[in-house]
């Protein structure tokens, strides 16, 4: 898992995370053994279909899983090597906002509506800082500023419902900076905005990055945001990662069968197409994996030793894969 | 190294089975359908099953207690009122009254109430503006006021309390049902059959109405509780049924002076509507939690 | 925000004007309304004397005019039974039942409040089982029978409380608890639905990223949006209320307007009924338009709409 160019500690280093949880319809194992480390400077892009355990590995980063079902968290989540999973809940919510940031999908849902935008940007502003009064406003417009937010003092005493998606995302990333964090999780983040607006806010997020240091994990569904925003990728299948590495060498020569079939199935400008290829089947119920590879019932490469749950196996120096394919005979 | 996720918050959208699946997995709240068939039952087989005529008097039986008491018997085995008339088959009786009150006058107020709320969400625009202001003016009303004017003007009968009730209700049905209709109308397949040309009542009678019928099932259940207490209060005041007709309401007013010796003249009949109710809002909550559990305000 | 309290009272005019017409053709619809007024004893020729004596000889939209203008200025009419101007009774009764009723509110709020947030939060333990059966209790028992068996318990039995009238703050327990008992419990279900689908919003979800205490999660962030059902319902619970409250006075003889109407139609007053019907309403008129605002306050989404 070491790059041999980088001799950085990791900001975030996870450790076989595994979220099960105890629904009326069964286990469901969301996130079952995952392993990645992210550095400072560094974008992680996580990616795979709905329900492949991407949203549900950020929560339980932060601790923030289902209260309603019981079920277990184990692993080791190392924020710059403190554990996160060992903390209390008070000590979380020292640490969450202040450490670790995140950035939520939908932004007309993710603000307040009977709050002021000021009064959600004191609040923690307010927590982290130990600001008051005139500074800590000061504080918040400059936090707005960062963001590319026009007359953000104004801006202060506007209510959600008067903002524009666009600006309710930056918003929230101001938010999120305002501490500012040693990572931040950015949750599909432009999946509900406008085409147009999406690039700026991604340009903002970079811009971001490179000023505070901070690492990011960027979970998406679409490659082509990987393929501007992150240096490294991990692609989920069922609660896994099934195949990790450079950005660059992933959209190059993947290696596992499902990276390879999310890759067809992006249409490419200038080729020629019959039809769009699709995967073939439909993801697995979490609650039911099968023992061996999770991927097997739609794998076109499909052999016995699948039946055994492959381990993650190295492909080339910062690259893994899991899958016996890639396992030497 | 283990941690219970039960600290930290969030739910996860766990993905539900349909709705039928629900209602087989869940099973049937069996203590309020019985209450409710039982007294259903009674109201229809009252004059079979009475051990008495309910409006016959006799001075000598007057106030006799419960069986159960050593100077009850069964021949009146809840005891009898101060004009010595058997409690049982009052009861029984005053179950006619309570029921078809809360049946007929939910119906007339749901009928009316969700055509109101049909209208005005599928035309929208002025025509609602107009149909919500009544809507809201009508359902802060309180319902006693109109009842006792009508009691006072026109007298106090039967049809005064469903009148009255009604006239009231009825908004609460709007309210919802429009709410619920402006919801569908946002979806595409309303879109569609107007596209195809489909009129008003076409699209409101085949395609919004079958879509509202499920809140509908569980406002009406739920109001009916409600009706049958107004309607034991009304005739408790003495603007509701009037006597000699047995209802619950007017039987505990009876009672009321006589709380200390003979209790059980007000008791049971109070008794009676409190089963009554509770079985009609646990069948109502029941039902709400499976045919459409978003209906949590109500 | 001017517009919006101005087309609400506008509303509320509306609504007590389309009241008091039918209040005024109930009463002549149902034939003379001389009969209501005059005893039974009363001969032809007082009939005609107080027909002209009263105007009931005018065109009908001239007396609805006259009726609504005294109306306005207070003036009701005599009570038949009392023999004393109607709005005499009123300013005696009023007082004593605006403060059941605030005494009511008191004690419903004050339990609905921590009991439907805790309800919420603590899902599925025995809070929120408590609540869950208050809740379902307050709408199906009968309150004046509840009353009874209180006054005849508490108060006849175990002498713990006054069985009625009025006579310090212990005699507003039993009468202020039964009438909020009701109010109580739907509030507080109202409460409990309220915060548990804003517990599970994405607003809240990204408070506690932000690191927010979960008690300021909860009260705070959370709360706040989980009143705006309750208030948007909180004028149709006063309606409750106002019904309520006339049956309790009836059982615990507490001298306000409640126990007023009650006599008004055991000796079929009309002109006492027809008073406290339209000063109820126009009660309730006024406690809509407060919670209207109070709507508006809360949620700034209204405030700027339109």
């Amino acid at each position: 898992m070491t790059s041999p160019a980088s001799a950085r500690p990791p900001v975030i280093e996870v450790r076989d995370l595994r979220t099960h949880l105890v629904t009326r319809w069964g286990t469901v194992k969301a996130v079952d053994g995952v392993s990645f480390a992210v550095r400072e400077g560094e974008t992680l892009g996580l990616v795979g279909e709905s329900g492949s355990g991407k949203s549900m590995t950020c929560l339980s980063i932060v601790r923030l899983t289902p209260r309603s079902v019981s079920g277990l968290l184990e692993g080791t989540v190392r924020l710059e090597g403190d554990d996160l999973l060992t903390k209390s809940e008070r000590e979380m919510q020292r640490i969450r906002g202040r450490k670790v940031a995140m950035i939520l999908q939908d932004p007309m849902s993710s603000l307040n509506p009977v709050f002021s935008i000021g009064m959600q940007m004191r609040e923690p502003v307010a927590a982290y800082h130990g600001l008051r009064g005139a500074a800590l406003r000061r504080r918040a417009a400059e936090l707005l500023a960062s963001v590319r937010i026009p007359s953000p003092e104004a801006r202060l005493r506007a209510f959600p419902h008067q903002l524009s998606g666009g600006m309710r995302q930056r918003v929230v990333g101001a938010m999120a900076i305002a501490a500012p964090p040693r990572l931040l999780i950015a949750d599909e983040p432009t999946t509900s905005l406008d085409l147009t607006i999406q690039a700026q806010y991604l340009g903002l997020l970079k811009e971001l990055q490179e000023r505070h240091h901070f690492a990011m994990i960027f979970v998406t569904h679409n490659l082509g945001i990987v393929a501007k925003m992150c240096e490294r990728v991990a692609v989920m299948y069922a609660g896994r990662i099934v195949e990790m590495g450079p950005v660059r060498e992933i959209f190059t020569s993947p290696r596992h069968p499902y990276t390879q079939a999310l890759l067809e199935s992006v249409p490419r400008l200038g080729a020629k197409l019959d039809r769009l290829t699709a995967i073939e089947g439909q993801p697995p119920d979490l609650a039911r994996l099968p023992a061996g590879c999770a991927f097997a019932a739609r794998c076109p490469r499909v052999m016995d030793r699948c039946a055994e749950a492959p381990p993650e196996l190295a492909v080339a120096p910062g690259h893994t894969s899991r899958c016996w394919l890639q396992a030497p005979a | 190294m283990r941690v219970d996720p039960m600290e930290g918050a969030t739910a996860l959208p766990v993905a539900e089975p349909r709705a039928w699946g629900r209602l087989r997995d869940r099973r049937l709240p069996v203590i309020p359908l019985g209450i409710i068939t039982m007294f259903v039952l009674v109201a229809v087989l009252a004059p079979l099953i009475s051990p008495a005529d309910p409006e016959e008097q006799s001075l000598r039986h007057r106030f006799r207690p419960p069986v159960w008491d050593e100077r009850g018997s069964w021949q009146h085995p809840l005891g009898t009122d101060r004009l010595g008339r058997d409690m049982l088959s009052r009861i029984f009786y005053g179950s006619r009254v309570s029921l078809t009150a809360g049946v007929v006058t939910v119906l007339l107020a749901s009928a009316f109430g969700a055509a109101v709320g049909l209208v005005a969400g599928y035309y929208g625009g002025r025509m609602d503006a107009v149909l919500m202001r009544l809507t809201d003016a009508t359902m802060s009303f309180p319902v006693i006021l109109l009842a006792l004017i009508l009691a006072v003007t026109v007298g106090p009968s039967f049809a005064n309390v469903v009148v009255a009730i009604a006239v009231i209700l009825w908004a609460r049905y709007a309210r919802v049902i429009r709410g619920q209709v402006l919801t569908l109308m946002e979806l595409d397949f309303i879109a569609q059959a107007r596209i195809a040309g489909a009129g008003a009542w076409r699209v409101i009678s085949r395609h919004l109405l079958p879509n509202t019928l499920n809140t509908l099932v569980v406002l009406v259940t739920l109001q009916i509780g409600y009706v049958i207490i107004v309607e034991a209060s009304l005739s408790f005041l003495g603007a509701g049924i009037p006597p000699p007709t047995p209802a619950w309401g007017s039987m505990i007013a009876e009672g009321r002076e006589f709380v200390t010796s003979a209790w059980w003249v007000s008791f049971f009949p109070g008794l009676a509507i409190l089963l009554v109710v509770l079985a009609f809002n646990l069948l109502g909550d029941w039902l709400r939690d499976t045919l459409d559990p978003k209906l949590r305000q109500l | 925000m001017i517009r919006f309290v101005l087309s609400r009272v506008l509303q509320s005019l509306v609504a007590l004007a389309i009241l008091s017409v039918v209040v005024f053709v109930l009463a002549r619809a149902t034939g003379d309304p001389l009969h209501l007024i005059l005893p039974m004893s009363a001969s032809e020729e007082d009939y005609a004397y107080a027909r002209r004596y009263l105007g009931l000889d005018r065109p009908y939209v001239e007396q609805y005019f006259s009726f609504v203008g005294k109306a306005v200025m207070g003036d009701f009419g005599t009570s038949l039974r009392a023999r004393r101007p109607v709005s005499e009774l009123i300013r005696e009764r009023l007082p004593n039942s605006l403060r059941l009723a605030l005494f009511a509110m008191c004690v419903s709020l004050s339990f609905a409040f921590p009991l439907g947030v805790l309800a919420a939060v603590k899902k599925g333990t025995w809070i929120d089982r408590t609540a869950q059966v208050i809740a379902v209790l307050g709408q199906s028992l009968p309150t004046f029978w509840v009353a009874i068996v209180l006054v005849e318990f508490v108060a006849g039995r175990l002498q713990w409380l006054p069985a009625g009238g009025i006579a310090g703050f212990a005699s507003h327990i039993l009468p202020g608890f039964t009438v909020g008992w009701v109010v109580l419990a739907g509030m507080m279900r109202l409460l409990r639905s309220g915060m548990l689908e804003v517990l599970d919003s994405e607003y809240v979800k990204l408070a506690r990223v932000k690191g927010v205490v979960e008690r300021r999660v909860v009260w705070l962030h959370a709360l706040k949006n989980a009143l705006i059902p309750v208030v948007t319902f909180a004028g149709i619970y006063f309606a409750i209320l106002v019904t309520t409250a006339i049956v309790v006075e009836t059982v615990f003889a507490w001298p306000g307007l409640g126990r007023l109407a009650y006599e008004g139609i055991s000796s079929r007053d009309f002109p006492v009924i027809q008073a406290v019907v339209l000063t109820t309403a126009v009660i309730v008129a006024v406690v809509n338009l407060g919670v209207d605002l109070l709507y508006a306050v809360i949620d700034p989404r209204i405030r700027h709409a339109r």
